[in-house]
């Protein structure tokens, strides 16, 4: 079966600056895949390149089968996107949104009308279907969220930093989604904090200046630095980072 | 005296109820942490203690002052670092400094020695637009403008909300130093594993604290036998432990799941024994951290 993401020296520039340098990795289907970085590391330039945003400036990568270079719609037409800062739209109601995303992604109106019946159902929010989502809780935002994001079916998601600030149950909530979808073969591509979260992934990438420092399960990068958590792990190569900067 | 004290806080904002009945004490040099998630209530709480929002009933002084009364030197003697990024992005990072130390009339030269160990951090940078700093150099400029005016009382709201782990380690760092300067400091985060930084901490959610005392003590009242439970496939087991009837929580933690049973201690031979079919299984007792805590109180407050 073919690959989620494939990278081959992926690289981008900003003038003299390398944000993205030569970055090399694969993500299996149904892989819960962390990356991993300290801020500024160039995490979001490598996401924004496999979402089909940014224009890569060298190497070579696929992302559910299509080049990121010559194929970008057929990239974010299977694709989802959710960040913390950007997700839903305040002012329209949960029913609206979830509308409003279908057809976007192209869904026809029967699909749209059965797929949110599904969702309201599954999410236990079939109350609240009417009410504009500003007003709804932060963990419910991010549930919903969630699964609008992929609501198309898509064969990989992507979270940037998916729970930031929800409170530890709805961060827990949070992830038993992220499993399930990962159980039906969804890929899950995921930025976080959150040093126990990076423990909740099948591999872990870390990324520092640019490039893919290490790269493994979590239980095989703990063994390899000889740290007892992942905090532990990223501490040590965000370390040696800063010691080679001074 | 007791540099901050709040008596029975209550703020509501239409509907909603953003703080309860709020109150507690920080002591002089205290490091004191309010630890909740978004929407608990903590900026609203250090708005109202800024002086920067009324409240609805309750009564709150800084340095024996009344937040109401003696807005104005409370302003003058407390340094606030607000949780959105405070300063001004068109201005550089050393144009931002000595704005504030000429708003607080005073000059960067006269408390240089305060902020010398994070200012000398950023200095290389000194000329840029503080819009263009990364989010560890924000919060370190925006650490500076604090305390450039020597505050008595520090405020710092989510100082290390969205940082990554080094930035925030960095960060308590320097907290601590300035509670060796004799600084009190009252900081916010949804960092449960910060908790154990502060000396003190109050768990707060959805406007009402539910618990307030030293780390070790709010850890220490958790009284649950707690087992950290791990196997290979960690969703298979997830799930079996979820449908187990004796189980009464079950959270993941790192490679963990943090498992209490309605039985207790008694039900660990038969939990063993009911998930013995898992490959590389691990059962053993555990210790509670605060994160447990939070979330058993949480729960409590829910019924």
């Amino acid at each position: 079966m073919e690959k989620a993401i494939v990278t081959k020296d992926l690289t981008k520039r900003f003038g003299d600056f390398i944000a993205t340098d030569a970055i090399t990795f694969e993500v299996e289907r149904g892989e819960i895949f962390g990356f991993l970085g300290a801020n500024g590391a160039g995490k979001t330039t490598a996401m924004r390149m496999l979402c089909g945003l940014l224009k890569p400036s060298s190497g070579q990568a696929t992302v559910a089968g299509y080049d990121i270079f010559t194929q970008t719609d057929r990239v974010k037409k299977n694709i989802g996107y959710m960040s913390q800062k950007f997700s839903l739209y305040e002012d329209l109601t949960v029913r609206e949104n979830i509308r409003f995303y279908g057809g976007i992604y192209g869904l026809g109106r029967r699909q749209i009308k059965l797929k949110t019946e599904q969702l309201l159902e599954k999410l236990q929010i079939t109350r609240e279907a009417d009410q504009l989502v500003s007003s709804l809780p932060l963990g419910w935002k991010q549930k919903l969220a969630f699964s609008i994001a992929i609501l198309h079916d898509p064969s990989i998601v992507f979270l940037d930093e998916p729970t930031g600030g929800v409170d530890p149950i709805t961060r827990r909530q949070f992830w038993d989604l992220i499993y399930e979808a990962a159980h039906q073969q969804v890929t899950v591509f995921v930025t976080t904090h959150y040093m126990d979260e990076a423990e909740y992934c099948d591999r872990i990438s870390m990324m520092v200046d640019g490039r893919i420092k290490a790269l493994d399960t979590p239980r095989r990068l703990k063994a390899q630095f000889g740290a007892d958590s992942m905090n532990g792990v990223f501490l040590q190569l965000a370390r040696q980072q800063n010691i080679s900067n001074q | 005296m007791q540099p901050i004290v709040i008596n029975s806080i209550c703020k509501q904002f239409g509907k909603l109820s953003a703080l309860n009945n709020v109150s507690f004490t920080v002591e002089e040099g205290e490091l004191f942490g309010l630890i909740g998630p978004d929407g608990a209530g903590k900026s609203t709480l250090f708005r109202i203690l800024t002086t920067l929002l009324l409240a609805d009933k309750g009564s709150a002084s800084v340095m024996g002052l009344d937040v109401v009364k003696d807005y104005k030197r409370i302003r003058r003697s407390v340094g606030y670092m607000p949780g959105r990024f405070s300063l001004y992005q068109d201005l550089s990072v050393e144009e931002n400094l000595a704005f504030f130390a000429t708003i607080f009339n005073t000059t960067v030269a006269a408390n240089y020695d305060l902020v010398r160990d994070i200012y000398v951090q950023i200095e290389p940078f000194k000329k840029r637009p503080a819009g263009k700093l990364s989010g560890g150099m924000k919060q370190k400029l925006a650490l500076c403008c604090a305390l450039i005016h020597k505050p008595s009382v520090l405020f710092p709201d989510e100082p290390t909300t969205g940082v990554d782990p080094v930035s925030r380690k960095e960060f308590w760092e320097m907290l601590q130093r300035l509670k060796q300067k004799g600084i009190t400091i009252l900081v916010s985060t949804p960092y449960m594993d910060e908790a154990v930084l502060c000396d003190r901490i109050a768990l707060i959610q959805k406007g009402a604290l539910m618990d307030i005392d030293t780390p070790q003590g709010i850890i220490q009242r958790f009284r649950q036998p707690l087992w950290a439970v791990s196997a290979d496939r960690r969703y298979e087991l997830m799930e079996d432990v979820n449908k187990y009837p004796d189980t009464a929580s079950s959270y993941a933690f790192g490679e963990h799941l943090h498992v209490t049973l309605k039985s207790g201690e008694a039900g660990e031979a038969a939990l063993k024994q009911h998930l013995s079919r898992h490959r590389g299984l691990s059962v053993e007792r555990t210790q509670a951290g605060i994160e447990d805590c939070f979330m058993f109180l949480m729960q409590e407050q829910n019924q």
